[in-house]
């Protein structure tokens, strides 16, 4: 680990930090023009956030530190997995700490963090929000472990630095039928955990049918806004953790030059903007799932990694 | 793939943007081009809403000068109101103000929430929305235009 190394992590955070309400805002733009719209720009989660901090800060009555720290918590938690996955360059300093199994725990905690924050209010829409969104989240943790643990299988790691170097040293990994199992798998898990369509609406304004919504209706000013940015900067972070993970194309090593610094900034900006304009581009074209009917599309998800660690074991255990 | 042709033979549907608001109103936070708002039914006809999802439509597309309908008051930079101001609707307007945060406006939408309209003097109705909450601004009209609630919203935001 050299000295760019670190200033690797420092541009990933950073990159993720300001980029994340751009990506929100272009995925907004892209579904306003299919619809036919004009659309607000992609700056305008930018412009909001902006707006959000300058206001005034309401605590609603009866809510404890619970409801106070919770957006700090899931945006550091954010912050953190930004921090230690492999996105501009496979030699963060937290490169050590970056397993599979650390990064699912420290999504989690944001989860959770929101979910108490929820029911800390005390409203029947933030109980309610809090026990949709942790049902999901109970569905949704496993699969991603499963499905990164199928992709660990060719690289004998459960560190994403390994996985991913595993895979931009052998580009055609990404065709085996294990790792494209594992992709459509962690697909539909970043598209729920995100809470976007066909799980939840992201922009819908009827309190029934929310659920990420839900449980942050009681936030204000300062805190919505940490809030906002931290739903997108976990949207951006898994984004990126996907396209890396099959399409490793153009990261830095793990002593990187200040050109494969650029390179990799460059090739992880397009890699998630390619990603998210895609994802905002079927959105489109698909309607909410009933909430009941959710648990079927992530049960499909799960079985997809279960296939995905069948195959990969089989074929590892084959060659 | 229908949905595709469809799309594509739709094309922009939205109308070219009028000019510019001339003399726009200080935005709340200083900061132009965002306007989150609460839309508060006080006792309306709902004549006006149907001219609001107007304005939020793909047609007028308030949405390009920045303004947002949003779930929770706490969410909103301020309240559109429409409607005379019933008997019932009295507290829950002023609880619903009540939790927007500080600087808000308040924006009257439609002749019955500017003075009371032909409900004016009712036994159920305590009076227009100025009666009640300080007014910003006010849209006349019965109901009043999309064309017409989108420049007042422009002179909110800014854009």
């Amino acid at each position: 680990m050299n000295a760019l190394a670190a200033v690797g992590a420092v541009v990933q955070v950073g990159g993720v930090l300001a980029g994340a309400p751009f990506v929100v805002g272009g995925m907004k733009q892209v579904r306003a023009r299919l619809e036919g719209r004009s659309g607000g720009g992609i700056g305008q989660p930018w412009r909001d956030l902006r707006k959000q901090l300058r206001k005034q800060q309401l605590r609603p009555t009866g809510t404890t530190v619970v409801f106070r720290v919770a957006p700090a918590v899931a945006a550091g938690s954010a912050l953190l997995i930004a921090a230690i996955i492999p996105l501009v360059t496979l030699g963060s300093p937290l490169d050590s700490s970056a397993d599979l199994f650390g990064v699912v725990g420290l999504l989690f905690l944001g989860t959770v963090a929101l979910t108490l924050a929820g029911l800390d209010t005390g409203t029947a829409f933030g109980g309610m929000g809090s026990s949709r969104e942790i049902t999901i989240a109970a569905l949704v943790e496993p699969t991603i472990l499963l499905a990164v643990f199928a992709l660990s299988l060719p690289g004998h790691s459960a560190n994403l630095a390994a996985i991913v170097s595993a895979a931009s040293g052998d580009p055609a990994q990404a065709l085996a039928l294990g790792s494209v199992l594992a992709f459509v798998a962690l697909v539909i898990v970043i598209v729920a955990e995100t809470g976007r369509l066909p799980v939840d609406n992201p922009s819908t304004h009827l309190e029934l049918t929310m659920i990420h919504e839900a449980m942050v209706l009681e936030y204000s000013g300062p805190r919505l806004a940490l809030v906002e940015w931290a739903s997108g900067m976990r949207l951006t972070v898994l984004l990126g953790l996907l396209a890396n993970l099959f399409l490793p194309w153009g990261i830095a090593g793990a002593e990187p030059s200040l050109l494969g610094l650029l390179v990799g900034t460059a090739a992880i900006a397009v890699k998630v903007a390619v990603l998210a304009l895609a994802l905002a581009a079927v959105e489109v074209f698909i309607a909410k799932l009933r909430l009941f009917r959710v648990p079927e599309l992530l049960a499909g998800s799960f079985l997809l990694a279960l296939l995905a660690v069948t195959a990969s074991s089989f074929l590892a255990s084959a060659r | 793939m229908s949905w595709i042709g469809a799309i594509r033979r739709a094309g922009r549907i939205v109308e070219p943007a009028p000019e510019a608001p001339a003399d726009p109103m200080t935005p709340p936070t200083g900061l132009v081009g965002s306007l989150q708002l609460r839309h508060v039914d006080c006792g309306s006809c709902n004549g006006c809403e149907i001219e609001i999802g107007g304005a939020f439509s793909a047609v007028y597309d308030a949405e390009r000068f920045g303004a947002r309908l949003v779930a929770s008051p706490r969410h909103a930079d301020g309240i559109l109101a429409t409607g005379v101001v019933t008997r019932n609707m009295h507290d829950p307007l002023l609880n619903t103000l009540a939790a927007v945060p500080q600087p808000r406006v308040v924006i009257a939408v439609g002749d019955c929430a500017v003075d009371g309209g032909v409900f004016r003097g009712g036994y159920g109705v305590v009076g227009s929305v100025a009666d009640v909450v300080p007014v910003d601004v006010e849209v006349p009209g019965c109901p009043p235009t999309p064309a017409q609630i989108v420049a007042a919203l422009r002179s909110v935001t800014g854009r």
